[in-house]
């Protein structure tokens, strides 16, 4: 086991995983709130697209869209977002990360704008706020605070789902790990390297989001 | 954006959806004692002219050459139970002994001797390129620079090729049906792996005469029989039973009926001299 961790750039590799993990969370928040938006206004078009965005990615499997990024988008639509086929996946791992994890963003959202009394929509309104105005200024600070904890564990789920990047040849931890399966075997001690690192990763993570969330709930 | 083009993107999109649908196996073939009556072998069920499982037929030159080693040790065609064996659990499933013997091209290396033991080799294969075929600027690694290169995430032959043309522009997918589609597609230029592989997929109906082996092999991959480590009674016998194939003229049959129809000759050191038990 230890030459194995001599041997092999582990830490680059979990480092490659941080990176999609970051980007592929920033992506999916912005995307996921839009939509979170988009589902609870008054505009019955943007209701709909809101629905089927969810229901479209949360119900298609991930190892597909990242496939269909390369072979559809890249390759056949000629979509490809940079000349070098590393950067090129890289990039299109990242946006299907966080177009497949927005779907989940958004729904966490929306738990969160149901913990939200209905009263403090209509004393929003009643004082003349716009929709835009409520929403900004008294609806979604409460809605984001009440939706920590589903979105924590939503993010926790994205750092885990980044390993599928390695279908498209992201040299991730997961990419490294089927190499080292390849040269070494696939022994217990391979295993457990890789994952007490993705241990390392996630559970300080979802440790601080159980704290956020209680520090910021809102007393009602 | 013209609507052929979406089409061919959903239907590439249908490509992946087959693979995800083919990752997993019921495990059926695990439950049960076994017994003496019949044999677990462990072959790929998904590499086309090497073991490919279509329906419940299984086709390819590992098949055959199973086929043909279980007769010898007793076991004829309806004893053997096939279970799958991708790359990656290979040792495990010959050390839990799930299956008895695994030929699913298996390379023999120093790394995998110290996990399990090795009968063969019975075939020696070596990495090489598969492109289009009016593609006539790719004659072998020396001529990769500037091309879009594929191979499978972690294999040898990705890590092998990556020293050897420094820089490479190289995509890794999860499988080679990927990178196949992938080259049709003109995505890529070039896919490499061992050649035996890639002579199956020109050989498949749907390839035939779009796609051709350049024919330069730069390593040697030297197919073994895996077996359980130590066990050299039943290592003497599967050695035999290959050196015997390979005398009466059932090897060329094999190498011909599934990899022929692409043009496919085998290289240097074919066919090989088996090494001995240890």
């Amino acid at each position: 086991m230890g030459d194995i961790l001599s041997n092999y750039d582990i830490l680059g590799a979990f480092w490659m995983t941080i990176k999609l993990s970051v980007l592929g969370t920033v992506g999916a928040l912005v995307l996921g709130t839009v939509l979170a938006v988009m589902r609870v206004s008054p505009v019955t078009t943007l209701r709909a697209i809101g629905t089927s965005y969810v229901n479209v990615f949360r119900n298609t499997p991930l190892t597909l869209l990242m496939v269909a990024s390369i072979l559809g988008m890249t390759y056949i639509l000629g979509m490809s977002l940079s000349d070098d086929q590393q950067t090129n996946i890289f990039r299109w791992a990242v946006i299907v990360l966080s177009v497949y994890h927005a779907a989940f963003i958004c729904e966490a959202v929306r738990s969160g704008f149901n913990t939200v009394p209905v009263g403090q929509a209509e004393a929003a309104r009643s004082i003349g706020l716009s929709f835009g105005q409520s929403l900004t200024q008294v609806i979604l600070p409460q809605a984001v605070r009440g939706s920590i904890a589903p979105v924590g564990s939503t993010i926790i789920a994205l750092i885990k789902n980044s390993t599928v990047a390695s279908v498209i040849g992201v040299s991730d931890a997961a990419g490294m790990m089927a190499t080292i399966v390849e040269n070494e075997t696939g022994t217990f001690g391979v295993f457990l390297i890789f994952a007490v690192g993705f241990v390392i990763l996630t559970l300080p993570l979802g440790m601080a989001f159980t704290a956020m969330s209680r520090r910021l709930a809102v007393r009602r | 954006m013209n609507p052929r083009r979406i089409a061919a993107a959903a239907m590439a999109a249908g490509v992946a959806a087959g693979l995800a649908a083919c990752g997993s196996d019921d495990g059926s073939s695990d439950s049960g004692s076994g017994g003496g009556s019949s044999i677990k072998i462990g072959i790929k069920f998904d590499q086309p002219g090497l073991g490919l499982k279509e329906g419940s037929e299984y086709t390819g030159m590992d098949v055959d050459v199973a086929k043909y080693v279980a007769k010898k040790l007793g076991y004829s065609d309806d004893k053997i139970q096939w279970v799958q064996a991708p790359s990656a659990q290979r040792e495990t499933l010959i050390s839990t002994g799930q299956v008895k013997l695994v030929v699913a091209t298996y390379s023999i290396t120093d790394e995998r001797k110290e996990k399990v033991g090795f009968a063969g080799p019975y075939f020696i294969a070596g990495q090489d390129l598969l492109v289009r075929s009016d593609d006539t600027s790719i004659t072998g690694p020396d001529s990769l620079k500037g091309k879009k290169l594929c191979s499978v995430t972690g294999s040898t032959s990705a890590q092998n090729v990556k020293k050897k043309v420094p820089g490479v522009n190289l995509q890794e997918f999860g499988t080679y049906s990927e990178c196949v589609a992938a080259l049709a597609s003109k995505g890529v230029d070039a896919l490499t792996t061992d050649n035996t592989i890639l002579a199956g997929y020109a050989a498949q109906d749907q390839y035939k005469g779009k796609l051709k082996v350049v024919g330069q092999p730069f390593s040697e991959e030297r197919y073994g029989i895996g077996l359980k480590k130590g066990d050299t009674d039943l290592c003497t016998k599967v050695t035999d039973a290959v050196k015997s194939m390979i005398s009466d003229g059932s090897w060329q049959k094999f190498v011909d009926d599934n990899l022929g129809p692409a043009g496919f000759k085998p290289g240097a050191g074919n066919p090989p001299t088996p090494d001995a038990c240890s």
